[in-house]
């Protein structure tokens, strides 16, 4: 009796404490989203999206940041997308078990998990050291490289989930694995690689370390991509750690809008997710 | 193979939008000493030529490397390089603004201007040998003085500094053991303390931390309302800062025997002189690979030594007298040259 | 008599050639990156290397006047922080995984998990910013002193919690690392646990055994291996991260026994300093931490991947 008791006792602490562990991870995510929310709401005002990021002591806004996160996110995944999704693609259809293709996913995920301040620090060598300045392109390239193992994991998956009977199909009629997969298994992955694309995209967005040292930072407007330029975490950065209130506020404010972006993008990828089980379990 | 339609449209948008036209906007990088200033000259200097300055302020250890790398048009510097290092490096160098350090605090009950310390109990205490607020030595110079026993977080540079260079000499001319446990350099080993980045970093950490002594540029303390503390000077009085007590420090600086410009201004004689006294420098190459650049950064100085000097005066800067900026003018044609013509169109 | 004409099959065979070689092009090209950044960063770091020797991995100096570098305290501060991060995570992590899968009645399953997960989509420099203005006041004005009070004066244990609190500090920046790496662990612990096959639990409430019984005694040793790879993903995440640490770790080149005192990482050592070092010297050392700390990462991370490979190889079946 006294045995069984004490087991039952143990059951309850030990499950309080896990619920107590959910409570605090819980609290942390809303403590951190309320400051965010409350101190970024301060700062935000219509300036924001039409003024440059101010000197010291006046007000401003971010435009400069945002067109240059915008712009170096882009081309990031417009360099780093394409190349995970072909690797995908390789992975998925022509390698499947090779020894390639298994030290391919390896290192793939390694690179998912990598320091992004390595990938910094590579780029600078290649890059910045050789133009001699730094750039936009050197900012887009460090994401880019930040974007491949994402999408190369994505792609792969959901390349994996196209029902086999589809590219039997496919080479039943004559096509060769290229036709194939651009013609049947692309559209039929579609959403897959889409949702790949959105959590890439979500990835880089909010990347700090990358960018200290390729794009650095550029207090005007600037669309140059041979040039230092403009982007929100790097700004965030620098006016978070001044002294002075504006800055302060625009860094707020900048932070909110990065995790607001991020949300959503995050959010979207697993609604469309989520879509496509349900399109898959009610039998296509 | 079709290449989807949406994909040429969007490669065709972020190509077209970065074909913008080369900007005339001037570089540069380097201290954070200046950095106030810099900005608003630069502000009101694009509102009216519609030229830009893009100046990362990175500290003084950063702008002597970007110079060096050639990333920059020009490098901006509190610690004024030796002669030998300049012509090594085919540089030239001279003083652009004159400000000052201020020591400041974040303890209980304590304004702006109420403390008063001297350069040994400030070394002591970044030395750690004094480790909370109401030690004696402190009480002694501050008789009248409620002082908490908060534990004292002393705030430091932790990147390459001009401003930790002036700080730091000063420390050093006044305390033999600092001198000879930590010296004076842009860069050196605080035994103790919290480092932060930049003038704007040890101005936010101080204000951050309980307990906290930093010391920053006036123009942060004055901007940003901080409590900056008294200092006992080489006379023996107690000085606060302000433009007229840096402006008696650099009265005494003789410019013309000074090789370079090379003069330091800590610790100077004088009942009114402010002891961390220091000129910013700017840094520029005397053969330059883009004299087109280098003559619109100069455009852009000459201007500010004319009609920047009131800016300047209200963020208590020091603007330079006179006679100097004419003999810096005559630096820059005579040594600033590219294919045996001086690269600065003015006079 | 050709059904298919063969100069179309002729093309559809270059254009096959053409494809393959792209995508196998893009699959190696993953490949030299990861070479790339290995060869790239030892290059730079060569010369911090051939000139301190191995004192460089055992010196705590970081002295940019005399020239003289060692990467013992940002070592020292890496690896702390992320045990402080680990010892704190690990636990908690497991707990959201057991509310998770065992407590948590289905409707609020997904809700949860999802902000759990969102938890891990919230860019780290968030998590420094937070950390530093209103993780850190907190911590200097009432846990802090409270540690000292306490804890300061007992023997061994003491010596961790000496020191006036500054808010910021090794302690904080571990405190922070956790909650970015929680999430992580929590996400991955909860995916191990639901591959435990229902027959497995189900025999253990058959014998009578109590929920947290059978966590402990079937489902914990049936994802020991997912629970470790989880375990070191999570710990490679915590020693590479930058930006939450560097607002909050106190840029100090000192080893201090206290957890209240401010150090440096390797990687907030990099950020800091990067851009602002001089002389060839300096920035070969900043380069020989980064290699330092790819070395150690990939070590781990590699390790963690083997490990959760062979989770997904083994399928649900216990070993």
């Amino acid at each position: 009796m006294n045995r069984r008791t004490l087991r039952k006792a143990k059951n309850a602490v030990f499950l309080l404490l896990s619920l107590v562990a959910t409570m605090t991870g819980l609290a942390c995510l809303a403590a951190i989203l309320w400051t965010l929310l409350s101190n970024g709401i301060a700062g935000m005002s219509w300036r924001l999206f039409a003024e440059m990021t101010p000197p010291p002591g006046s007000r401003g806004g971010l435009l400069n940041a945002l067109y240059g996160s915008g712009m170096m996110t882009l081309l990031g995944i417009l360099i780093g997308s394409p190349i995970g999704v072909l690797a995908g693609t390789y992975l998925a259809e022509y390698g499947r078990n090779s020894r390639l293709s298994t030290a391919v996913r390896f290192i793939n995920d390694v690179l998912l998990s990598a320091p992004s301040i390595i990938i910094g620090l590579f780029v600078y060598e290649i890059v910045v050291v050789r133009m001699g300045h730094f750039s936009a392109i050197a900012g887009a390239l460090a994401l880019a490289i930040q974007a491949i193992p994402v999408t190369l994991r994505t792609t792969e998956d959901m390349l994996n989930l196209v029902p086999v009977g589809m590219k039997d199909s496919s080479a039943a009629l004559g096509a060769y694995p290229w036709r194939t997969t651009l013609s049947v298994l692309y559209p039929a992955a579609r959403s897959g690689i889409v949702t790949g694309l959105l959590l890439a995209i979500a990835r880089i967005s909010g990347e700090t370390a990358p960018l200290l040292f390729t794009a650095l930072n550029n207090q005007f407007w600037s669309t140059q991509l041979n040039a230092p330029m403009a982007n929100l975490p790097v700004v965030i950065f620098q006016f978070a750690l001044s002294p002075y209130k504006d800055w302060q506020d625009l860094a707020w404010a900048g932070a909110l809008i990065i995790t607001v972006t991020i949300l959503i993008l995050s959010i979207s990828a697993r609604v469309i997710l989520a879509l496509l089980q349900a399109e898959r379990g009610s039998g296509r | 193979m079709k290449i989807p339609n949406r994909l040429v449209t969007i490669a065709a948008a972020a190509a077209l939008s970065c074909t913008a036209a080369a900007a005339t906007d001037i570089s540069g990088a380097g201290a954070t000493f200046p950095y106030p200033i810099y900005a608003k000259w630069a502000d009101a200097y694009k509102k009216l030529t519609g030229i830009g300055l893009n100046y990362q302020s990175i500290g003084s250890g950063g702008g002597i490397k970007q110079i060096k790398a050639k990333t920059v048009t020009f490098g901006a510097s509190d610690m004024p390089l030796k002669p030998d290092d300049l012509k090594a490096a085919g540089l030239l160098q001279f003083p652009m603004i004159i400000g000052g350090v201020v020591p400041v605090v974040n303890v209980k009950g304590i304004q702006a201007g109420q403390l008063h310390l001297d350069g040994v109990t400030v070394a002591s205490i970044y030395l750690g040998d004094i480790k909370q607020w109401d030690d004696p030595q402190i009480k002694r110079l501050n008789p009248k003085l409620a002082l908490p026993s908060t534990a004292i977080a002393p705030v430091y540079r932790s990147d390459g500094s001009g401003t930790n260079f002036l700080f730091s000499d000063y420390l050093s001319k006044a305390s033999p053991k600092f001198m000879s446990t930590i010296g004076a350099n842009t860069s050196v080993q605080w035994p103790t303390g919290i480092g932060a980045k930049g003038n704007e970093g040890v101005a936010n950490m101080t204000t951050q931390t309980d307990g906290a002594i930093g010391y920053v540029e006036y123009a942060y303390a004055k901007q940003n309302k901080m409590a900056y503390t008294l200092l006992t000077n080489k006379a023996g009085a107690a000085v606060a800062p302000n433009a007229e007590s840096f402006q008696a420090a650099a009265a005494n600086a003789d410019w013309v025997q000074a090789d370079s410009y090379y003069l330091i201004l800590t610790d100077q004689a004088g009942a009114k002189s402010w002891p961390i006294t220091g000129a910013s420098f700017i840094l520029v190459y005397k053969q330059p690979d883009d004299p087109a650049s280098v003559n619109e950064a100069l455009k852009f100085f000459a201007w500010a030594y004319k009609d920047g000097a009131s800016m300047a005066a209200d963020l208590d800067y020091v603007p330079l007298p006179a006679a100097l900026i004419a003999q810096v003018k005559k630096t820059w044609t005579s040594e600033i040259m590219s294919g045996g013509h001086p690269v600065w169109s003015g006079k | 008599m050709a059904i298919i004409d063969p100069r179309h099959a002729a093309k559809q065979l270059i254009y096959e050639r053409i494809f393959r070689g792209l995508t196998l092009g893009a699959a190696v090209l993953v490949l030299l990156i990861l070479g790339g950044v290995a060869i790239s960063l030892a290059r730079g770091a060569w010369p911090a290397i051939s000139h301190f020797g191995f004192s460089f991995v055992t010196r705590e100096i970081w002295n940019p006047v005399t020239d003289e570098y060692g990467a013992l305290a940002p070592i020292y501060g890496t690896v702390v922080t992320s045990v402080i991060a680990m010892l704190l995570a690990v636990p908690a992590g497991f707990g959201i995984a057991l509310f998770l899968t065992e407590l948590c009645p289905p409707l609020l399953k997904r809700p949860i998990g999802v902000a759990v997960e969102l938890l891990a989509a919230v860019p780290s420099i968030i998590f420094g910013i937070w950390g530093l203005f209103v993780l850190a006041p907190v911590l200097q004005r009432h846990t802090q002193p409270w540690l000292i009070a306490h804890l300061g004066h007992v023997s061994y244990v003491g010596n961790l919690f000496k020191g006036p609190p500054f808010g910021i500090g090794v302690l904080t920046a571990g405190v922070v690392l956790a909650i970015m790496v929680l999430p992580f662990i929590a996400a991955t612990m909860r995916d191990v646990f639901d591959t435990v096959p229902p027959m497995l639990k189900e025999s253990g409430y058959g014998l009578g055994a109590t929920t947290w019984e059978v966590m402990w005694n079937v489902v914990v040793p049936h994802s020991r291996v997912g629970i470790v790879g989880g375990v070191m993903l999570g710990l490679g995440r915590a020693l590479g991260e930058t930006m939450a640490v560097t607002f909050v770790i106190g840029n100090a080149h000192r080893i201090s026994s206290s957890l209240l005192a401010p150090g440096t990482t390797i990687s907030s050592a990099i950020a800091n300093e990067f851009t602002e070092a001089v002389g060839d010297l300096y920035t070969s050392s900043l380069i020989a931490l980064g290699l330092l700390l790819f070395l150690i990462t990939f070590t781990v991370i590699a390790a963690a991947q083997a490990m959760l490979r062979r989770l997904e190889r083994r399928g649900g079946f216990a070993a």
